[in-house]
């Protein structure tokens, strides 16, 4: 196999939550500007962030450290954290969609990119997204369920760009 | 360097990371090699990473100029 001269990463992403699927989509835009080669493989829940419409939401209930923010109000209001207990936000039916919108809002009122738009800028600057084809028989989804121009593969795929790559990251 | 050589202008402010590495990206893309560009970011985040951006893609960070809540780069495209 050739070699090419550019760096290379290699990302895992294996959750669907929205603040999981910040982390790898920040490096793998940045990366790809930076010149690197990157190749994502979208397995078990981080699938999801493959649909033509990105639902993800936060989990407040198993993240307990996250903090709450209200996205309205003066700026000292704003930045209050807000104690809300496990046995609130694991038990209010809501409470999921409400901490998403409130997360999002807040995201956007600091100039913080959608997942959505920096899912675009990957797939603008060539980065490779790799669906899991076990998970896709697990959890049922067809290919055309997702967004146009992605790949699909096993462990292999994504191991023989792996071994290849300056950066490896599990996400 | 003065201002006159400036290429292109980028305003990036408002925008968080990654975002003004990735428009600086756009943004230099569109140049010829040696032309220069000038952005404006508000994210104090981007000292670094513009360092770290130029540093990795061979592009001349030529000066930097940070105020408290503003910070300016101008960069030559490799």
């Amino acid at each position: 196999m050739a070699k090419s001269s550019l760096k290379k990463m290699a990302l895992i992403v294996s959750q669907g939550t929205l603040d999981g699927a910040y982390p790898p989509f920040i490096l793998a835009s940045t990366a790809a500007s930076m010149d690197m080669e990157v190749k994502m493989f979208f397995t078990f829940y981080g699938l999801g962030l493959l649909k033509k419409k990105i639902d993800a939401k936060v989990a407040p209930a198993s993240n307990p450290a996250m903090p709450f923010k209200m996205p309205f109000g003066s700026k000292g209001f704003q930045n209050i954290s807000w104690p809300v207990p496990n046995f609130l936000s694991a038990n209010i039916p809501g409470f999921e969609t409400t901490a998403t919108s409130l997360m999002r809002k807040t995201f956007k009122n600091k100039g913080i990119a959608a997942i959505e738009e920096l899912r675009d800028i990957c797939l603008e600057s060539n980065v490779t997204f790799i669906a899991c084809t076990l998970t896709m028989d697990v959890f049922g989804f067809k290919e055309n369920e997702f967004i146009d121009g992605i790949e699909t593969g096993g462990a292999a795929t994504f191991l023989d760009f792996a071994a290849d790559a300056d950066i490896q990251l599990f996400t | 360097m003065n201002e006159s050589e400036i290429r292109m202008e980028l305003d990036c402010r408002g925008l968080k990371c990654p975002m003004p590495v990735i428009k600086t990206r756009k943004a230099i893309k569109e140049l010829n090699s040696g032309d220069v560009l000038k952005m404006i970011s508000s994210d104090p985040g981007s000292i670094n990473d513009i360092k770290a951006w130029a540093k990795r893609t061979g592009n001349k960070l030529l000066r930097e100029d940070h105020q408290q809540s503003e910070f300016v780069f101008i960069i030559a495209k490799n």
